[in-house]
């Protein structure tokens, strides 16, 4: 066991953390409009829309996260057209590249997350508000959204630790974030197993904090449904 | 359309291996993940605290540490542990380790530590009575297990497995980056020596898509087979 390899390595894996920290956040914000959007989609009688919004779901669930990313770093270049447009500011970029696909792979499943949350909330409530005059916006945001949150939490807290695993696929295309740290000092010293238990470390750590926020909220937004 | 010829003129033959490849990986990684879970499971629901401790220590590390880390562990630390056992037994020469035993071993660790969770789940909702039943009744341990818990842990679990394999599969695109040739590293040789990168990643996403699709008709057969009499 090579500690000193160990002490020297920490500043510069939680260096690379702040990487993959902002491009967790990144995804899941832009993700979770996307989801919300996506779900709304799903609940639409058209059967159009509804089929597109499955579609897109089923595509990004289906296929692996490294061959999204590799399909829009790798691939969108190649469209002689998008290189023309202010599109090519974006898309040249590893990180932005990074963030959409990630975007994209979190929104889909957090569409499923929603709408499933959205199908949960028994008809008898919604019949109730409407009978009494609420207009339907409010039923919207106050009473369908925040019985979602409640119902979806504890799902969505799976999806945002396994996003957290998924920007880990961002060294992929050269980004230095955790991983790819990690991957940059083993290649370097071949000392695969100090560098996991650091890494790793900071992984779990990071775990267990998403685990615990979500543990609260779920406490706070507790009640009988 | 000509780039997926069979032959020498496209990359048709080249890219249906590859897809039997990930085929071979997928079922291999499963099938160690379920020789983990067969031993993970009974720490996980056992009494003694520190069996307790390591069966939930597995699946904790496991599940909350990226991917792509435990493969890298095994692919730069799998040799030389394998070096450090047999300069035990006295062999010093270099051995360097099969790719796709690297992967499928790394992949199998992962989709052990899901499957874990699941037969866990699924034996802990089995109705109580049914253990005790069988134990009044007087079967043997064999008949205990393989004839009366198992059939009814399976109903339960496989409708989870089916998720646990989707993971396995699109886990498998990851092992790409040990040099294993696969759907993905396949699609990148191709991609680099054509310079069509967008349509060789796209085909790459159709095949995926068509694997998962196939996989889940052919799970749904299975959960109506075990799933008969309820």
């Amino acid at each position: 066991m090579d500690f000193d390899l160990m002490f020297t390595s920490f500043p510069k894996l939680l260096g690379a953390t702040a990487v993959t920290l902002k491009l967790l956040f990144a995804s899941l914000f832009f993700g979770l409009i996307i989801g919300l959007l996506f779900a709304i989609l799903r609940l639409n009688k058209n059967i159009f829309i509804n089929k597109f919004a499955y579609g897109y779901s089923y595509v990004f669930r289906g296929t692996p996260l490294l061959v999204q990313i590799f399909i829009i770093y790798f691939g969108l270049g190649q469209i002689e057209y998008l290189r023309s447009t202010f599109l090519w500011v974006i898309l040249k970029e590893p990180y932005w590249c990074a963030i959409i696909a990630f975007t994209l792979n979190t929104g889909a499943y957090t569409s499923e997350i929603l709408r499933s949350a959205f199908q949960t909330i028994k008809p008898g409530i919604i019949e109730a508000s409407k009978s009494l005059g609420v207009s339907n916006k409010i039923i919207f945001f106050k009473i369908q959204i925040p019985i979602a949150i409640r119902q979806s939490l504890p799902a969505y807290g799976n999806e945002i630790i396994l996003m957290m695993k998924g920007t880990s696929l961002a060294s992929t295309v050269t980004l230095m974030d955790l991983t790819g740290v990690a991957k940059y000092i083993i290649s370097t010293t071949f000392k695969p197993i100090e560098v996991f238990i650091v890494a790793g470390g900071i992984y779990l750590f990071m775990t267990f904090i998403v685990h615990n926020i979500i543990k609260f909220l779920e406490k706070k937004y507790y009640f009988n449904s | 359309m000509e780039l997926l010829y069979f032959g020498d003129k496209g990359w048709g033959d080249e890219l249906f291996f590859a897809t039997l490849m990930t085929i071979a990986v997928s079922i291999t990684a499963m099938i160690i993940g379920f020789i983990f879970a067969a031993l993970f499971t009974p720490l996980k629901l056992s009494n003694n605290k520190i069996l307790n401790i390591i069966g939930n220590a597995y699946t904790t590390v496991i599940r909350g540490v990226p991917e792509l880390l435990v493969i890298y562990l095994f692919f730069f630390g799998g040799s030389g542990a394998i070096m450090f056992v047999a300069s035990i037994f006295g062999y010093n020469d270099y051995i360097e380790i099969n790719a796709f035993l690297t992967g499928s071993f790394s992949i199998g660790i992962i989709s052990g530590a899901y499957s874990t969770e699941v037969f866990r789940g699924a034996l802990q909702s089995i109705d109580n009575g049914q253990f005790e039943a069988a134990k009044v009744l007087g079967f043997n341990k064999y008949i205990y297990f393989f004839k009366i818990i198992l059939p009814q842990m399976l109903r339960l679990a496989i409708p989870n497995l089916s998720n646990v394999w989707q993971i396995t599969l699109k886990d498998t695109s990851l092992i790409s980056v040990t040099g294993l040739v696969e759907i993905m590293r396949q699609s990148y040789i191709a991609a680099g020596s054509t310079r069509d990168p967008l349509f060789f990643y796209s085909f790459a996403a159709v095949l995926y898509l068509l694997l998962t699709y196939l996989s889940m008709k052919i799970i749904n057969r299975l959960e109506i087979k075990y799933s008969r009499g309820y």
